[in-house]
């Protein structure tokens, strides 16, 4: 997995201020992270994209340094997204997946991210389907751990690129209104997206069926706001930001909704809705796409669409998060 | 064989009794021989008991000594050990081992094993279901001429609400109660926490009041329909509470318990103390801690006497058991070493009434399972009586370190914390079965 195409010139960083530094370990949530960070965040990412779009869009600044990948779920765009962000800055990449590793032996998760600490490795990207999980893996490894989605809860890296995605479009989020539409019960991606859009002062509405509505989570903070509703034809009216989340058929399996032909009567994000949102409202999507179910293909594929641009938008994020992360190791 | 012992210049506070005073005890073959103010006791080992309080040992209705089946979390000698430095005398085993005490010769042989390793007095409790499995109801006249004191299947509660019906009528015709984990199995399926704020912010599936409380009610209507003394293991919501309190109010013979855990903690220790998640799998129980709400109206539901008990639900794990994801976490507290502690830190704290307390570890737990006659002199100081006497110092803070439990289960999210009040000296049986080195002057 080594990795030796290099190029000299060092990533420029100007954008970001003197004193911003990183001061985190790990990454694990996003409910940790003050402004200061999240700014930081979002001003290394845009010297990262600048970075991507060179014709050689490789750095050597990560050069020695690991990054693994450990994914017990599977991911298509999260994992590919972190080893071209790793191998963009020069890092040497390991992927593993839980299937074909000591994992299948019943080795605990703790032995495993220990393991990986001594093989050398600098930095775990970790996705596991316990809610949780990479907090136990962060408390006993040295490595810094990226929690890259764990079970229903957080997927910070999947909520700091939303936000660079609509910052690039709309600017300064405060007072802007973002929907996010779905099972927001079980969506790691919503939870995440909560904590950072409030730090930046955006209104946030929760909008799904009762049974997959975590109605604890409203409330208001000095910057922004979170409101849950069950009612979509009223929470789209004058949106900015309409993302819609994937709805996984067990949900109606397990009965917390009637059917997916119900959920679609209810929620599905397509043009009738979206019309009743603000002029050129963004139309997101965290991946993979049920087409047809949360979200019509017309949307999805449709002028208000930036569901790919948060793909690309997500290789410059977790490019800063790795620089971030890993320098502020050896500093 | 017996010390005589003299417990000396302590405040001897006996519910059974109202006894509240400054006196001293003589310990004499086994019983207590006198209580009084300024007893001689020649030749007699002195107990400094000066600012300390004397009570009855305590009576535990709820523990899991894991032996046999489960010696990896805990045996009959480590944890009826772990039960002795926590002040308790007389204890009640829960029926989840393997094998499950759902016959009478296993029943014998775990009296066997007891007799020969416990350090304080472990009296069993049977399973109200064959093996515990919730279909077919278990053979209780064996089971309660064999010893057992009460039946439960502990954490996998009836579901069936006829073979409820049927073991609730067969346990009453032997005159021993039925303690039930009162939980409604499907609306808590997969839940590793209480349903709220909390469960909703980390992810993690939760367990609904409504899972209680249904059950609380579907159980109350059954122990009115047979007249069977129903025992309603740790209740936690403050509705559940409030139903037993009517229950009680119309006279139907039904008692329940409360954990110093549930008394003393809320969903927030599952969160942590810092900014970031902890996930703390030792705060993971069953059923869940609640929200501050509830475990204020079982705190004052304690001090008004509607709560008969106070039970550990002692569950010890080992390591492996908390070290892991908190989904894959088993349930449970080892609580015996931090019992008295939370609860006199609360009573510190104005939370707690000191004779409420001291009530539901003593004469309130002997009158819920009837006990009295089957484990004569427990939960009461009194002269002739066998002496199980628990000094506590209800003013001398200490530094929970699971790493010094008798306990093989170091599983505690109290670790760290600062308690008031320490068990100083347990006499079982009329022997000084466990003395704390005085280290006050």
């Amino acid at each position: 997995m080594l990795d030796v195409r290099e190029e000299s010139r060092p990533v420029a960083l100007e954008s970001a201020p003197e004193e911003a530094r990183w001061r985190w370990k790990d990454l694990l949530d996003t409910d940790v992270l003050d402004p200061a960070d999240i700014q930081l965040v979002m001003d290394t990412a845009e010297a990262m994209s600048e970075v991507r779009s060179r014709p050689m869009s490789k750095v050597a600044t990560l050069r020695g340094t690991t990054v693994v990948t450990l994914f017990y779920e599977q991911s298509t765009r999260t994992r590919a997204s972190f080893e071209v962000a790793a191998k963009a800055l020069g890092a040497d990449v390991v992927n593993l997946t839980a299937s074909g590793s000591s994992v299948e032996k019943g080795e605990s998760l703790i032995d495993t991210v220990r393991t990986l600490e001594a093989i050398g490795a600098d930095l775990v990207v970790m996705r596991h389907g316990k809610s949780g999980a990479p907090y136990l893996a962060a408390r006993h490894s040295k490595a810094g751990i990226i929690n890259g989605g764990d079970g229903t809860h957080a997927h910070p890296t999947q909520a700091l690129l939303d936000l660079f995605t609509m910052r690039r479009h709309l600017g300064d989020l405060a007072g802007r209104k973002v929907l996010i539409v779905g099972d927001i019960l079980h969506s790691r991606v919503a939870r995440s997206n909560i904590w950072t859009l409030v730090s930046a002062g955006a209104e946030v509405t929760l909008c799904g069926p009762a049974t997959l509505l975590p109605t604890s989570l409203a409330g208001r903070s000095e910057r922004g706001s979170v409101k849950v509703t069950t009612n979509l034809d009223q929470a789209i009216a004058g949106a900015d930001v309409v993302m819609a989340l994937r709805i996984q058929k067990e949900r109606a399996e397990r009965g917390l909704i009637p059917s997916l032909r119900e959920y679609i009567r209810g929620y599905q994000v397509n043009a009738r809705r979206l019309a009743l949102a603000a002029p050129g409202a963004l139309v997101m999507h965290p991946g993979p796409m049920n087409e047809g179910i949360e979200i019509s293909p017309e949307i999805a594929h449709g002028v208000g669409s930036v569901i790919e641009e948060q793909v690309s938008n997500g290789v410059a994020v977790r490019m800063a998060i790795l620089y971030l992360m890993a320098t502020a190791r050896t500093a | 064989m017996s010390e005589r012992i003299l417990i000396v210049g302590g405040r001897v506070v006996d519910s059974a009794s109202g006894t509240d005073a400054l006196l001293d005890v003589l310990v004499e073959g086994g019983v207590v021989r006198a209580i009084g103010p300024g007893l001689g006791g020649d030749g007699a080992r002195r107990v400094d008991a000066s600012g300390c309080i004397v009570s009855p040992g305590f009576v535990d209705l709820h523990a899991h000594l894991r032996e046999p089946g489960f010696e990896q979390k805990g045996t009959i000698a480590t944890e009826t050990e772990a039960a002795l430095r926590g002040g308790f005398t007389t204890i009640c085993a829960m029926p989840n081992t393997l094998p499950a005490p759902d016959s009478g010769s296993i029943v014998e042989s775990l009296l066997e094993r007891i007799a020969r390793d416990a350090r304080v007095r472990v009296l069993p409790i049977g399973c109200t279901t064959r093996g515990r499995n919730g279909s077919e109801v278990a053979e209780m006249s064996e089971l309660a001429a064999a010893g057992c004191v009460a039946f439960s299947d502990d954490g996998n509660p009836v579901a069936h609400g006829a073979v409820m019906r049927n073991a609730m009528m067969l346990a009453g015709s032997l005159g021993l109660p039925v303690s039930e984990h009162c939980d409604d199995p499907v609306l808590s399926a997969g839940g590793v926490m209480n349903e709220g704020r909390v469960s909703e912010r980390l992810g993690l599936a939760g367990q609904p009041v409504t899972a209680e409380i249904s059950a609380i009610a579907r159980n109350i209507a059954l122990c009115e329909a047979t007249g069977t003394r129903l025992h309603i293991a740790h209740v936690t919501t403050a509705r559940g509470l409030e139903m037993v309190a009517d229950a009680k109010r119309r006279g139907l013979p039904l008692t329940c318990e409360v954990t110093p855990s549930h008394l003393f903690l809320t969903e927030d220790a599952v969160f942590g103390g810092g900014k970031e998640a902890a996930y703390d799998t030792n705060a993971k129980i069953n059923p869940p801690l609640r929200t501050e709400a509830d475990r204020r109206a079982l705190c004052a539901g304690l001090n008004a006497g509607i709560i008969d008990a106070i039970a550990t639900d002692h569950a010890p794990h080992a390591i492996e058991d908390k070290l892991c994801e908190f989904d894959n976490a088993a349930f449970g507290i080892s609580c015996f070493e931090t019992a008295l502690g939370t609860l006199l830190t609360q009573v510190g704290r104005g939370e707690l009434d000191l004779h409420a307390v001291l009530r539901a570890l003593t004469t309130g737990p002997v009158a819920a399972f009837a006990l009295a006659a089957k484990a004569p002199g427990a939960g009461r100081l009194a002269e002739g009586s066998r002496a199980d006497i628990t000094v506590f110092d209800p003013n001398q803070s200490w530094v929970v370190d699971v790493q010094r439990f008798a306990s093989k289960g170091k599983n505690s999210p109290l670790h760290g914390l600062e308690l008031t009040g320490r068990v100083r000296a347990v006499v079982v049986a009329g022997e000084l079965a466990f003395a704390e080195e005085v280290a006050h002057a």
